[in-house]
């Protein structure tokens, strides 16, 4: 891929957090889901919204990986968590001094960082 | 409606092959299963392959025809893909075919070659199992992804890297005796937890080794084999299948498996059985704590009480539910497309008394393999039995 390309509403979903107004989308039942989405895969529902994603998320688990890919050589080694914001859980790389002491239960930020390896960008959660 | 007997099975030996072709092994493994059969390849009606990689490691799609070929058969040849989960898809396929009546002998197969573009590539290669949007994006290797889950579990249920150290021995220990395996190498639970750690919390022994190889199996229709006069004593008696969210985030909980769950009511009704009925189970430890969620997924214990089984020897050879015979994925190897059918032919022989680890279980009449891709957002479940 070069740098021109994007993924859809993948990107505009990362432009959104780097523009501070991070979003997830919500079915008409209440389920969390991150974009692209056209229905609920929990209920069906095609009523989809884009709410505001709440502002802190707790990790709900995390590994320090150490073998990486080649997309990841220069950055391991790294910590990879999931943070659960209520509605939806998403995936990202924990970052900042201290990184390595994360721990479930850690409440956190999501942001868009830079990968050591490719210069892509990545969500990153920083400890708040 | 006909259970399909499995009339001969081949396996090439798992390890490292890097100068072996996808089409040598699978002609190995293929041909060594259609000559234990005893059936014609002229009889043969359909294969059903499994495949993960070929794109990457060997630049070739396009596989079923090509394997065909290779094993001298001359039939249409469907490639499936379901990760690490392509070859018991392929299993499910030929089952439904043979029970429909629109075919009585088919082959089922799988191949894999890995070792040939090195451990980081192959690292990559298996990491698009898992959603590259959001999850790779973000880091996530395999062993990332299990460990994850690994550690949601210890957080939920308790247990530690300790018990998931005996998985590993017990699993080493099976494979002694398999010349099949990729590594014949008894272990410690102190070498174990003093190896390097992956993804914390695992280490180099909680994870299956990168490996080439190949499996494959005749199934043929109970009419076939009675007309044919075949000696196939194991039936396939029941097919199950699950799916789940591709990326662990969308699910609400991290240490389980409910694709696995599926698959195996699915197959347990279909067969007439319930988990009280299995007497030993091969099932899809490509690390450790794949083995704790699998034994209860499949209802072999509680949920929360499977991190201790191996502790406690229950699933050793010695144990009351004998799990791995093989050495699984963690000794036997882990040639990800051809992995359900190699699971499918160890319980096959374990049955019929002709693997080396039969005598764990002499009088055993019901087994099961369990094989799932990514994390395990697809699983197949097959139950095998033995049939007069």
């Amino acid at each position: 891929m070069t740098e021109t390309d994007r993924n859809g509403e993948y990107d505009e979903w990362l432009d959104s957090i780097e523009a501070g107004e991070p979003y997830y989308i919500e079915c008409a039942e209440g389920h969390g889901w991150l974009p692209p989405r056209r229905v609920c895969p929990d209920c069906g529902s095609r009523e989809l919204s884009a709410e505001p994603l709440p502002e802190g998320g707790e990790i709900a688990t995390h590994t320090t990986i150490t073998v990486a890919t080649p997309q990841f050589e220069d950055d391991a080694p790294y910590v990879t968590a999931i943070a659960d914001f209520g509605p939806v859980s998403i995936t990202g790389l924990v970052s900042g001094e201290g990184s390595e002491d994360a721990a479930i239960g850690d409440v956190v930020g999501i942001g868009v960082g830079e990968r050591a390896t490719t210069g892509e960008r990545a969500v990153v959660f920083r400890p708040r | 409606m006909t259970d399909p007997r499995i009339a001969g099975a081949g396996v090439t030996q798992f390890g490292k092959h890097p100068e072996r072709t996808g089409r040598d092994l699978f002609a190995e493994a293929g041909l060594e299963a259609l000559d234990a059969s005893g059936v014609d390849a002229a009889d043969v009606e359909a294969l059903y392959y499994g495949n993960f990689m070929g794109e990457l490691a060997e630049h070739q799609g396009h596989q079923g025809p090509l394997m065909a070929e290779a094993i001298g058969v001359d039939a249409p040849a469907t490639r499936l893909e379901t990760a690490c989960a392509s070859a018991g898809a392929a299993v499910r396929e030929a089952v439904k075919t043979i029970r429909n009546g629109e075919a009585d002998v088919l082959v089922v197969g799988g191949a894999e070659r890995m070792t040939n573009i090195g451990t980081a590539a192959a690292t990559d290669a298996l990491a698009i199992a898992a959603d590259d949007l959001y999850e790779i994006r973000a880091g996530m290797t395999f062993p990332g992804a299990y460990a994850l889950m690994a550690r949601a579990y210890f957080a939920e249920h308790g247990g530690s890297h300790e018990d998931l150290a005996h998985v590993a021995v017990k699993n080493h220990e099976h494979a002694l005796v398999n010349d099949h395996a990729q590594i014949q190498k008894e272990i410690t639970v102190e070498d174990a937890m003093e190896a390097p750690t992956i993804a914390s919390p695992l280490g180099l022994y909680d994870s299956c080794p990168i490996t080439d190889g190949a499996a494959a199996a005749v199934l043929v229709s109970e009419d076939y084999a009675a007309d044919h006069d075949l000696d196939a004593p194991v039936a396939i008696s029941g097919t199950g299948q699950g799916g789940d969210n591709l990326a662990l985030q969308d699910r609400p909980h991290l240490a389980r498996t409910p694709a696995a769950d599926k698959a195996a009511e699915e197959a347990y009704t279909d067969a007439g059985i319930d988990a009280a009925d299995v007497d030993v189970a091969e099932v899809h430890d490509c690390f450790t704590i794949a083995e704790v969620l699998a034994i209860e997924s499949l209802g072999f214990y509680e949920r929360g009480e499977g991190i201790h089984a191996a502790t406690e020897g229950e699933t050793t050879r010695h144990g009351e539910m004998p799990v791995n015979l093989s050495g699984g994925l963690k000794a036997k190897g882990h040639p990800v497309g051809a992995t359900g059918v190699a699971q499918l032919a160890t319980i096959a022989w374990v049955l019929d008394g002709s693997h080396p680890r039969a005598d764990a279980v002499p009088e055993g009449r019901v087994g099961v393999a369990h094989n799932a891709g990514g994390t395990v957002a697809s699983t197949t479940v097959h139950v095998l039995e033995v049939r007069e």
